[in-house]
């Protein structure tokens, strides 16, 4: 026989495993609950008669129980699966559940309801993209940062830097902007006196022509002062490597000798800018020279570069990465 | 007698052979007795006495063995010869695992590989690298820090808050307004965490874990960038994918550095840990003897090499301060699902100590 009362009063004022006591109420773990809350009504164990929805890979079923089959729990639950469109879910619940009482029918849909929402916001959530949260056990944390401590220290990251700022100053990347080592200044400087030597004996009017040009920029240098104007003539830096060997002795020979009374780093960046401030006058000189002299340095690297050759200001900075990078490799 | 004679023929077989087993073995117990390891002494006093003891003998006799070697440096440097070759120590970076993938200066197949690859037009052609910088989708704390030191760092970079739109929408939206890299810093636990650096457009995905982040006003005596394009220096990118790497972080910066602006920027590759650091530098000079080898009194003495003029580069640290170390490489723009991995980082490459990958 089927004690409903006793049933209940069994599981509710002992112990039902189902329940779930939290600060806002009871609630009922049984799966085949509808509502969700240990109630007199809602528990499917303390009532004979019972109907519910529950859902399997999407798809959901109506399960009823009724008091014909109490005696045979394993035909307990019969179960109609409903249609996807939740109209013509309504009718079936309506058809099975006709003489049914009120409360149980009502519940059943309102689950239905909620169920389908449900349904409707994981399939959306499903096609969005979720970040998916990778956890790495904590031995292999602990080893990573232990590996990066001694991976710092063997780095000695400031040796290494300012080592590579010199290898980069000694081999000429940064041309004129500051001093040459002692040797080749004055390698240089000797040159450049002999050829203003010759030069000075050969042609009076080009000295003449050269002398008004260093009054002007004199000029132009005062204008410097004031302005920040160093930042823009970094880009004509490059051009200055020709200049000062080749063809502008003049000009560049009056730098140096400004330079020998007073040396000093800035005014040797500002006699540089002098010279770039020429470029237009003698452009094409310019170019000429600059081609002369990037086929110089590159015969020595031809075989590494030969896939190099085509712009040569913009490939200089990457031949430098790369020549630092091949040092890398031979020194590893 | 019989048996006498043959156990005495036995024996001489026997000590014949024994004789040398006989040497070795007192040998070997010699050794086995003199060697007893402090460890198998069971009574605490004596055994920590004895393990003193030892250690002292090993102090003493490293001690003699340094100052024969110095002695015998000395010696050679006076008499004019060569000094005895230094050792070298044994180092991790010394006894690394052969890696047949390091590139070669002599490989023409590196060069055309990196012509033919996502970076060389920025490399190469010299168009500006346009840096799109975004977040995670929940960004708090020490994330916007960084990602302001982010844009000081690099030039050219913008900042768009992520909102909650797909990765793959903001990569369409960032190839429409030319950019060309995406830069993603992915927050966890209130901490910037990993990195994503997406090139553009159909350049490959770079997944870094970041750690050891120090943001500049942490720093002692920290300098303030300017605006100048700073110099980048990329060390040790050895390997094939180290030099993949290596050319994925130059084509975030513009390819042509102001020197006069003496930044420098630095990526610097030590067991497959990436250390970025951003610094201010001078050249100075540095006389160690001797007088002054600048001006007039150079152009009297040419070969002068006594006075030993040494130029020194000083560092000032400005900017944030990070290590990266590489996840994953994936062909492609951003899709862990049907892209194409070219490098991911198993628990199993952990195994060996001194195997690395960059």
């Amino acid at each position: 026989m089927q004690h409903d009362e006793v049933i209940w009063q069994v599981i509710r004022h002992n112990h039902c495993s189902f329940m779930a006591k939290i600060e806002t109420g009871k609630f009922c773990r049984n799966p085949y609950n509808v509502t969700g809350i240990c109630n007199r009504s809602s528990c499917p164990l303390a009532n004979s008669r019972y109907a519910t929805i529950r859902d399997h890979d999407g798809v959901f079923y109506l399960y009823m129980k009724t008091i014909e089959r109490a005696h045979q729990p394993n035909q307990l639950w019969e179960r109609v699966k409903l249609p996807r469109n939740y109209e013509k879910a309504l009718e079936i619940i309506d058809k099975n559940l006709m003489y049914w009482p009120k409360f149980l029918v009502h519940k059943t849909k309102q689950r239905l309801t909620k169920m389908t929402q449900m349904r409707i916001r994981m399939r959306k959530l499903a096609l969005k993209t979720r970040e998916k949260i990778m956890t790495t056990p904590r031995k292999e944390k602990k080893r990573e940062a232990r590996r990066e401590e001694k991976a710092e220290k063997a780095a000695v990251l400031d040796k290494s830097i300012e080592k590579e700022l010199l290898e980069r100053l000694k081999k000429g990347v940064y041309g004129d902007i500051y001093n040459y080592p002692a040797d080749k200044y004055n390698e240089i400087l000797d040159k450049e006196q002999l050829a203003a030597d010759d030069i000075e004996e050969d042609e009076e009017e080009a000295e003449i022509e050269f002398v008004e040009g260093y009054d002007d920029l004199e000029e132009e240098e005062d204008i410097e002062d004031f302005g920040g104007l160093a930042v823009n003539k970094s880009s004509l830096d490059d051009d200055d490597v020709g200049l000062d060997d080749n063809d502008d002795e003049e000009t560049v020979a009056v730098d140096h000798k400004r330079v020998r009374r007073e040396s000093s780093l800035a005014l040797r960046k500002l006699g540089n800018d002098e010279g770039g401030t020429k470029p237009k006058k003698k452009a094409r000189v310019l170019v000429e020279i600059l081609m002369e002299d990037r086929r110089q340095s590159t015969e020595s690297v031809r075989g590494v570069f030969a896939s190099f050759r085509d712009c040569e200001q913009v490939h200089r900075q990457s031949q430098e990465f790369l020549l630092s990078l091949i040092d890398r490799v031979a020194t590893c | 007698m019989g048996a006498k004679r043959k156990k005495s023929e036995g024996e001489e077989l026997l000590n014949e052979g024994e004789k040398e087993n006989d040497k070795n073995n007192e040998n070997i117990s010699k050794k086995m007795k003199k060697e007893i390891l402090p460890s198998m002494i069971k009574n605490k006093e004596k055994r920590s006495a004895v393990h003193a003891k030892l250690k002292h003998q090993k102090k003493v006799e490293k001690r003699k063995k340094l100052k024969a070697r110095d002695a015998a440096e000395k010696r050679a440097l006076e008499l004019g010869e060569e000094p005895p070759a230094r050792m070298t120590p044994r180092t991790i970076e010394n006894t690394r695992e052969p890696d047949e993938t390091v590139c070669r200066p002599d490989d023409d197949e590196l060069f055309a590989g990196n012509d033919a690859d996502e970076f060389s037009s920025i490399l190469k052609q010299g168009c500006a690298p346009k840096i799109l910088i975004t977040t995670c989708r929940f960004n708090s704390s020490r994330g916007p820090a960084f990602i302001s030191e982010l844009l000081s760092v690099i030039p050219n970079s913008h900042y768009y808050k992520r909102g909650t739109y797909d990765l793959k929408k903001i990569i369409e939206y960032a190839k429409k307004k030319d950019f060309t890299s995406i830069i993603v810093v992915h927050t966890n636990r209130r901490e910037p965490d990993a990195l994503l650096i997406i090139g553009l457009p159909d350049g490959p995905t770079a997944h870094f874990k970041l750690s050891k982040l120090v943001l500049r006003k942490d720093i002692k005596n920290h300098g303030n960038p300017t605006g100048h394009i700073p110099e980048l220096v990329l060390n040790n990118f050895a390997t094939r994918l180290g030099h993949r790497v290596g050319r994925l972080i130059q084509s975030l910066f513009p390819q042509s550095p102001e020197f006069r602006g003496r930044r420098v920027v630095t990526f610097h590759n030590q067991r497959d840990f990436i250390f970025f650091r951003h610094h201010r530098y001078i050249f100075e000079t540095k006389e160690s003897k001797g007088s002054d080898a600048n001006g007039k009194k150079a152009k009297d003495a040419k070969s002068e090499k006594t006075s030993q003029q040494k130029v020194i580069t000083r560092l000032q640290e400005c900017g944030p301060r990070f290590t990266l170390k590489l996840v994953s490489l994936q062909h492609g723009t951003f899709d862990t699902k049907g892209g194409e991995f070219e490098w991911v980082h198993k628990p199993e490459m952990d195994t060996s100590r001194r195997r690395f990958f960059l």
